[in-house]
């Protein structure tokens, strides 16, 4: 089994502050992560691996020149090798640039069997490209999933997938294009040993030169979505405050008041 | 244009069959389009030795006026329209008046009875039905298909999906087959002078805003978070109801739905639909605890959520999960009871228009974003407060 997986590396959303002055979002000291999203797809595509006794595992990512601390974590997780497309022609990609652009490189790994993306990344937070990618390589997608189950033959895939109003069960043949979601699996932590063997796969840069493709598509230029403004949100404040740890009805009578003045119920 | 790699073609035919249109001929065993041709693409995605590719020019913007309209996919599972849907048609209102252009509802579905009244009721000066069996239970690629063809033949302006599960698996699908922007989970939607349509939606886990235009392309796409926009009142219209006439053949759908478990139970409210939610974290200690959570959000007729942790343990089903890896929700009031308000439980819940939040710690990191705290015990707080409503209910 040939199994793909885009990764992404995002800031780590936790720690994101917003500067009180400028009102803007503080970049700086904020650490990089491997969006967590991908970490169960990268757990799922290896454990696919490992259950055959065979096959490869290609990890992929579109981004500036530090993430590839995201693809040596993929690959000390038990990723084969990795493909970093990395070029300043590339920047400022929405998600139908970025999905053209890693499909691209998905099709110089053709014939392959199983993509797997993580269902979103936690910067961006739209849950497109994963599709996108699907839809430009003309494969099937099986979104949200929280099982795989890929077939002796290794030609079908059954996966259970999580829908607005419980699951569902969808079979499909391969090559296929999954999302993954939290609850599909457990990713393992790297063992110091399969960190320094990391170390020694391969990782080959791509760029918008070498990969092909349209370059018209690449980038800003080639993205038909353009962020015209940022700004951040009224930032909540902390509102009234009562200690009911002596009084617990005398304070629920205080809420409901205040709900019932406000309009609220 | 549709190209055709003659030298590639074994002349299966398996695009003559899915092509909606009727486009599709094998000629001296090769296929062959003709004029009946929309570019949508259905052929290209079953080519099994991808012998048929698509060149898709970008819409000059002096031809950006033959796009009209503000279309809503109307989504319905099992027979009901999702509220979503009715939502979109009240915002979509708004922007279709703002522009002089149709409202429009796309349905898609099978028996779909009275679906299309209700839309029209709902404010659709054209209501586009497609009944068909195959489109019973939605599916990737049979919904891809329809509405990719219908958007090739009709050239809306606008369309606007909720950002609902399969609106979220649907839209961007669509917007990779035709080449189009797509914004995502929109919080705001509106016409700037230059009559684009200016999307507005949170990203970095809620902790910035921005706004999208799709200045290249027609149509301009965006899903729209349920519950943000309120469904239209008084909007009752005489729609044109219109059947579409694309066909789907059972060999342009990819998947198949082996097994379909509803884990809502009958009447439940959903977190991300409700106008209010009250929610649990760990400090309900139990699952049996739940019930005491539960009571307040009977009480007042709210979906009842949990923190990650309390799914995690199998006490709640995930689609009740608020977070960052659970849903993403803005009721009208949220009551958090013995949640602790971890940065990704907040990005979840924090733009509700009322947070009240119940915990023994003062110092939990929940109470910076509630308007209104109670440090105390939940389990004595929590009753009280149930007791409260009912004797105010009982007065009125
Ligand atoms: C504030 C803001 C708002 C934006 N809003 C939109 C919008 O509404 N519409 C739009 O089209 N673009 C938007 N963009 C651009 C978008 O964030 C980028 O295109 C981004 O590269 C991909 O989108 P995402 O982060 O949402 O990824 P998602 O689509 O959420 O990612 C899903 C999965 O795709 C894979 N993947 C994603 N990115 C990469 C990558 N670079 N390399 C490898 N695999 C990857 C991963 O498996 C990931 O888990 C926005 C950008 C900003 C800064
Ligand atoms: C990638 C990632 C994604 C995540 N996604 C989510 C997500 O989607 N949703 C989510 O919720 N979390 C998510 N988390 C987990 C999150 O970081 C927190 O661990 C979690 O939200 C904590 O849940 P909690 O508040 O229920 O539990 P705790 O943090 O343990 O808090 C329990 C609270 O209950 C209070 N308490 C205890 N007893 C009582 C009592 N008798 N009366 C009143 N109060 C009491 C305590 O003071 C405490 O504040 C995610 C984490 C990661 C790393």
């Amino acid at each position: 089994m040939k199994i793909i997986v885009p990764i992404k590396q995002v800031p780590e959303i936790a720690e994101v502050k917003i500067d009180p002055e400028t009102k803007t979002l503080v970049r700086a000291g904020i650490p990089s992560i491997l969006n967590p999203f991908d970490e169960f797809a990268v757990e799922e595509a290896v454990r696919i691996k490992e259950k055959f006794g065979e096959g490869e595992v290609i990890i992929i990512t579109m981004g500036p020149p530090q993430a590839e601390d995201a693809l040596k974590k993929c690959l000390a997780m038990g990723g084969d090798r990795a493909i970093h497309l990395s070029d300043r022609a590339f920047a400022g990609a929405d998600t139908w640039a970025t999905a053209y652009t890693i499909a691209q490189a998905i099709k110089t790994e053709e014939p392959y069997d199983l993509i797997i993306c993580g269902k979103q990344a936690i910067d961006g937070d739209t849950a497109q490209v994963g599709p996108e990618i699907a839809e430009i390589l003309g494969i099937p997608q099986i979104t949200y999933a929280l099982e795989v189950e890929v077939a002796e033959n290794k030609k079908r895939i059954k996966v259970r997938r999580e829908t607005d109003e419980g699951f569902e069960v969808v079979d499909c043949r391969l090559p296929a294009l999954l999302t993954a979601t939290k609850g599909l699996n457990e990713p393992r932590l790297p063992s110091l040993m399969a960190i320094m063997k990391a170390g020694k796969k391969e990782i080959k840069l791509v760029t918008a030169e070498t990969l092909g493709g349209d370059p018209e598509q690449f980038g800003l230029p080639g993205s038909p979505t353009q962020v015209v403004e940022v700004f951040t949100p009224e930032q909540r404040s902390a509102g009234i405050k009562i200690d009911g740890t002596e009084d617990p009805e005398g304070a629920a009578k205080q809420l409901v008041e205040w709900l019932l003045k406000k309009g609220v119920i | 244009m549709l190209k055709i790699n003659k030298d590639e073609c074994t002349g299966c035919g398996l695009c003559v069959k899915v092509c909606p249109f009727d486009a599709m001929h094998l000629v001296g065993e090769k296929a062959q389009d003709d004029e009946k041709c929309t570019l949508c693409g259905a052929c290209v995605k079953v080519c099994p030795v991808d012998a048929i590719t698509i060149e898709r020019k970008r819409v000059d913007p002096s031809k950006f006026k033959d796009f009209k309209g503000v279309w809503v996919w109307a989504e319905q599972i099992d027979g009901q329209l999702r509220n979503v849907g009715l939502e979109l048609l009240g915002k979509g209102r708004e922007l279709a008046d703002k522009l002089g252009e149709p409202l429009c509802a796309v349905l898609l579905g099978h028996n779909v009875d009275e679906m299309p009244n209700i839309l029209a009721q709902n404010g659709a000066d054209i209501v586009y039905v497609s009944d068909q069996e195959i489109l019973a239970h939605y599916t990737t690629d049979a919904y891809t298909d329809v509405i990719s063809a219908l958007i090739l033949t009709e050239k809306p302006n606008i369309v606007l999906f909720g950002a609902t599960s399969n609106g979220r698996d649907l839209g961007p699908r669509i917007a990779a087959r035709l080449q189009l922007g797509l914004t995502a989970d929109c919080t705001g939607l509106d016409i700037d002078d230059k009559r684009q349509l200016i999307q507005t939606r949170p990203a970095f886990g809620g902790n910035i805003m921005a706004s999208i235009l799709s200045p290249y392309t027609r149509p301009q796409m965006a899903t729209v978070r349920p519950n943000v926009f309120k469904p239209p009142t008084d909007a009752a219209k005489k729609a044109d109801i219109r059947e579409v006439d694309i066909k789907v053949n059972k060999a342009a759908v990819r998947t198949k739905i082996v097994d379909t478990i509803i884990e809502m139970e009958e009447g439940a409210l959903k977190v991300d639909e409700a106008e209010m939610v009250v929610t649990c974290g760990r400090g309900i200690k139990t699952p049996e605890n739940i019930e005491v959570v539960g009571e307040l959000a009977t009480e007042l007729n709210a979906a009842l959520g949990g923190s990650r942790p309390i799914v995690d343990q199998g006490w709640m089903k995930h689609h009740q999960q608020v977070g960052q890896s659970g849903r993403t929700i803005a009721p009208q009031l949220y009551i958090a009871c013995g949640v602790s308000g971890a940065i990704q439980h907040l990005v979840g819940m924090r733009t509700s228009d009322v947070i009240i939040a119940i915990n023994n710690d003062p110092d939990a990191p929940i109470f910076t974003v509630a308007d209104f705290s109670i440090v105390g015990d939940l389990f004595k707080v929590v009753p009280a407060i149930v007791k409260e409503l009912r004797r105010v209910k009982a007065q009125k």
